[in-house]
Parts: C-alpha cells; sequence; structure tokens
C-alpha cells in the first residue's frame, strides 16, 4: 500500500503537474458546481489559475476559501510554480456574477 | 512527519511573532519594495503604495529560514504574504480581491 503511495508520488514528482490533476483534486477535494483551471506556464514551471464554485465555501471568508483550495492542492502544491485563485466563490455568488456579465470583474 | 514541520521551531515562532508586528502593515515578499522580484509581490507592492498606506517590506529571498518558516506560520504556501496588525491578511488574490472591493 505504502509501496504504491511512493511510487505514485515518484511518477508525479518527476512528470510535473498537469492541469487534469489540478483539477480532479480541486473535483475530489471540494466536489465543485463549477470549476476552471487554466494553465499559465510560460516556461517556467507548472502555473496554473483556477475558479471554482463550491457550496462548502458557504459562510467563509475569502481567506479560508483560498486557504481550502490551498488545502485541496497540498501534494500538487510542491511541484507547482505559481497558483492564482481568481474566484471561490459560493453557487449564489457566482449565480449573481453570471447575472451581470455586462460589469467588469476586476 | 520531520520533513513537514521542521522548519518552525519554538525560536522561530517567537521570533515571527515580533516580525509580524513590528509594523502595522508589513509585506514578506520576493525582493524589495523599490524592486520586486516577481508579478505577484510586484502587484501587492502596487495595491500598498495605491491605497497610500505606510508599509514595510521583508525579502524572503534573502533568508531561507524565515522563507520557509513562515509558510508554516501563516499556513501560506505561497509569498507574498501580506500581515496588517500582526493577522495574516492574504496572499496577492486576496489583496487583489479585497482592493476591487474596496474601491470599484
Amino acid at each position: 500500500m505504502q509501496l504504491v503511495v511512493v511510487k505514485k508520488l515518484q511518477r508525479e514528482r518527476i512528470m510535473g503537474v498537469t492541469k487534469e490533476q489540478v483539477e480532479s483534486a480541486l473535483r475530489s477535494k471540494l466536489s465543485p458546481s463549477h470549476i476552471e483551471v487554466i494553465d499559465t506556464s510560460g516556461g517556467c514551471g507548472a502555473s496554473f489559475k483556477v475558479e471554482v464554485v463550491s457550496e462548502q465555501f458557504e459562510g467563509k471568508r475569502l481567506l479560508e476559501r483560498h486557504r481550502m483550495v490551498n488545502g485541496a492542492l497540498v501534494e500538487e502544491m510542491k511541484d507547482i510554480h505559481a497558483l492564482s485563485i481568481t474566484k471561490a466563490l459560493t453557487p449564489d455568488q457566482w449565480n449573481k456574477q453570471q447575472s451581470q456579465t455586462s460589469q467588469p470583474v476586476a | 512527519r520531520i520533513g513537514c514541520f521542521a522548519a518552525l521551531s519554538p525560536e522561530l515562532k517567537t521570533t515571527l511573532d515580533k516580525v509580524v508586528t513590528s509594523h502595522k502593515v508589513i509585506l514578506f515578499m520576493k525582493g524589495t519594495k523599490d524592486f520586486p522580484q516577481c508579478g505577484f509581490s510586484n502587484t501587492v507592492v502596487s495595491i500598498l503604495k495605491a491605497v497610500n498606506v505606510p508599509f514595510e517590506t521583508v525579502n524572503i529571498l534573502e533568508n531561507e529560514i524565515l522563507r520557509q518558516g513562515l509558510k508554516e506560520y501563516s499556513q501560506w504556501p505561497t509569498f507574498p504574504q501580506l500581515y496588517i496588525d500582526g493577522e495574516f491578511f492574504g496572499g496577492c488574490d486576496i489583496t487583489v480581491e479585497a482592493n476591487a472591493l474596496l474601491f470599484k
């Protein structure tokens, strides 16, 4: 069992982190209703931008939400050069934002 | 466990308690406020300059112990890290969003 985990980690270490890995880690831990992971690496290593909409963010401050995202990616973070959490919204907030798309979001 | 929690000794924690409260607003960043060495650090410096609050910066690239210790102390994996009144406020994305909420 342990050996399998170690081998898996070794393989990931060699291959680096992919967009799919980031996405599946976030999916399994935050069960998001919307998720977008964008690979923003410009040659300097794994770098991602993520948007997550999850009911689990309900009643949580922004800092706590970002901690949850970081926590979900604790293994991946070891090989990620930069992670930008551009959205960590509840489904309600997301729907509101979607309905006022004419307003630019900073 | 050793690998995960080696950086933050009780002595270092006491030191960090003092450092994060040494100024009302203190930014731990890559580079200095006059010469940021990373885009994310530069973004937070620009925001702090724009809102015109006095702030101090600490270059974590010059101190590896501080760099590793702060990650555990803040429970935050990346830099920059902004502290206000001795309390961890957030990284670049949170500062950008807070700025947008306050000044839109």
